[in-house]
């Protein structure tokens, strides 16, 4: 995989107050074009905020932040047309079928995508005439993520698209991830699994409270601790309990 | 990858919402109930009711009356008293003790004077309004029959002695030909306040509910999320409320026009100068769910909200009932509030053949209305 050194998405100085309590206290970092980046961090950190800022859907009390050579300030529509956003929580219309929400999608972002294409894309072909809110989570998440792909994005957002899901929906997530890199999409993500960040991202920056400890690829992150003395307390075995886990239940999708 | 070359359309992005939300809210039961089954129930209970456009009295007969008098074969001709038969005096004493007919009679020939005939008249203190009209209903007929026995008299006087006893002429009538009427039925007064039902719960109750539902489930901030402009998102929605209410509307006036004979003086274009007072009716309640669905803290607050501005309206403009017989406070609070003038436009469109213009009074006030109310919306709405 090559990852030009070309800045897809550059913050500067990102700050973001709300009435007492400072979410992002000037964060600066780049994004390149092509990579998977994640932005890790516990719950409360900043990571929606920093995320929801640079989608233009929340405002910044300062900072620089430019996407794809556009200022979020001047024009959030034009940046809102070449990125897809999958929201840690979000809902879809009511009582209209999967078919129905990909072309009410499709019409929302003026392209013509197949909806089955669309479906078949995230393993939901068969589930067309399904309502969303009668898919299962894992199900959900691949759903919304189907519809941050409709208007081809050059950036996709993925706020915790793995969160609560069982470790086969996991890694077939993950699959799709680096699916939609291969396709030349730059990813974002957030997630707070650690063994998902190392599989996935190349590079990641380590948010708490607000600010950015650590930013570099995961293997430099590691062999860096590991330089400075860091011993694990138990030597790891070869395998872990996922592991034993996976190989006795399979890896396929679960039709939850 | 890219796409940006093409010019991207806020009309495209808005009608894929309208699209959208016409799909859901034809599968909503809700929807449906509020805005077709609700209306075309009350049409069927009220626009039933007696369509008689008088007052009827019921007269029930003491026994022993002789039906070959002339008195009773005059009463039994007037339109509006109905001779209750078919029971024991007894049982008709009874129901004239609970009020349920108004008066009780016996008429019989004099034995002394043939020619004479003699009523028995008993009414009750519980229909002291009905019976006194009875009473001088019989009365009138007597008169008449005295005067016409008066008129038969004179012509047996001999020629020169007229004059004496007819003295000067009281009074002359002289009668225009009849004036063309239609009855006003039941339903002329019921369909338009049914619409005038239909529109107000969908706009205050729908628009309230979804928008609260959209925002609360987060729809809203994912189409946000999109290139689309939040005004064409409302946009999207409403005209969808509104084409789906219009539809409803020409379901509610095709039904009562076919199936209760629904007056629409000038046909099609009556029905459609209802229509779009109806849309216009639509639009300004619409916004009183906006501002519904801005201030509910959470979702059970809304049908109280709604409530609080949708019952008082049903109640005291007319739509039910008649706000004519109110006393003048109500009758003033009535006077204020929108559904009134929605309902009376309505009313005299479809029976009057009125055009906008000659309802513009009406049109006015419900404007009014939707000037101050979108107003406060745009002041309260929420967007997340």
């Amino acid at each position: 995989m090559s990852i030009s050194k070309n800045a897809i998405i550059s913050v500067r100085n990102l700050v973001k107050q709300y009435d007492s309590l400072t979410a992002v206290k000037g964060v600066s970092f780049d994004v390149y074009e092509g990579e998977i980046f994640g932005l890790l961090g516990p719950n409360g950190a900043g990571k929606t905020t920093t995320l929801e800022i640079i989608e233009t859907l929340r405002q910044k009390t300062s900072g620089e932040i430019i996407v794809d050579g556009l200022d979020v300030d001047k024009s959030p529509n034009e940046i809102k047309k070449i990125i897809g956003v999958q929201l840690q929580a979000a809902g879809y219309y009511p009582l209209l079928n999967l078919n129905e929400l990909i072309k009410q999608f499709c019409g929302l972002y003026n392209t013509d995508a197949d909806p089955s294409a669309m479906l078949k894309l995230v393993g939901l072909e068969d589930k067309a005439k399904a309502q969303y809110k009668k898919l299962s989570g894992g199900q959900k998440q691949r759903f919304s993520i189907a519809t941050t792909l409709i208007n081809k994005p050059k950036i996709v957002f993925l706020d915790e698209p793995t969160t609560g899901l069982d470790p086969q929906a996991r890694r077939n997530l993950w699959d799709l991830i680096r699916e939609i890199r291969s396709k030349g999409a730059t990813v974002i993500i957030t997630t707070h699994y650690m063994d998902e960040a190392e599989q996935l991202c190349d590079r990641v920056a380590i948010v708490e409270q607000g600010e950015i400890m650590a930013l570099d690829s995961p293997d430099n992150l590691i062999d860096k601790l590991v330089s400075s003395g860091f011993e694990r307390k138990k030597e790891v075995k070869k395998a872990n309990l996922e592991d034993v886990f996976l190989n006795l239940t399979g890896h396929e999708y679960r039709n939850e | 990858m890219s796409n940006e070359n093409k010019k991207y359309s806020q009309l495209r992005a808005m009608l894929a919402i309208t699209k959208g939300s016409l799909r859901a809210m034809r599968r909503s039961p809700s929807a449906v109930v509020f805005t077709i089954a609700f209306p075309m129930i009350f049409i069927v209970v009220f626009g039933g009711m007696s369509n008689r456009g008088g007052v009827m009295f019921d007269v029930g007969l003491y026994d022993k009356t002789d039906t070959t008098t002339h008195l009773f074969q005059a009463l039994s001709h007037v339109e509006n008293i109905r001779i209750v038969s078919g029971t024991s005096q007894d049982s008709l004493i009874g129901l004239l003790k609970r009020g349920k007919i108004d008066a009780m009679i016996r008429i019989e020939k004099d034995p002394a004077a043939p020619s004479n005939e003699i009523v028995t008249f008993s009414t009750s203190t519980v229909t002291q309004q009905n019976g006194p009209i009875v009473k001088s209903i019989i009365k009138s007929i007597i008169y008449a029959f005295d005067s016409s026995y008066i008129k038969m008299s004179q012509m047996y006087i001999p020629a020169g002695q007229k004059s004496m006893m007819m003295g000067p002429p009281t009074a002359e009538i002289r009668e225009t030909p009849p004036i063309n009427g239609r009855e006003y039925k039941a339903i002329d007064f019921v369909l338009p306040g049914m619409l005038g039902f239909s529109l107000m719960s969908a706009g205050v109750f729908g628009t309230a509910f979804v928008f609260f539902s959209l925002r609360q489930t987060l729809v809203l901030k994912r189409f946000f999320a999109t290139p689309i402009q939040r005004t064409y998102i409302v946009l999207g929605e409403g005209i969808s409320r509104v084409l789906f209410q219009m539809i409803t509307a020409v379901i509610i006036i095709l039904f009562g026009k076919f199936i209760y004979g629904f007056t629409l003086l000038h046909g099609v274009s009556t029905a459609l100068t209802m229509i779009t007072l109806a849309g216009m009716g639509l639009i300004v309640f619409m916004g009183f769910g906006f501002v519904v669905s801005s201030v509910a803290p959470n979702e059970s607050v809304i049908p109280v909200l709604a409530n609080i501005i949708t019952l008082p309206q049903f109640l005291l403009s007319g739509t039910f009932f008649s706000a004519d017989s109110f006393p003048p406070w109500l009758k003033a609070i009535s006077n204020i509030l929108p559904l009134t003038h929605l309902n009376t436009a309505m009313r005299k469109v479809a029976f009057d053949g009125a055009s906008l213009i000659d309802v513009g009074s009406e049109v006015l006030i419900v404007f009014i209305w939707g000037i101050v109310i979108y107003a406060l919306a745009i002041k309260v709405f929420k967007w997340e």
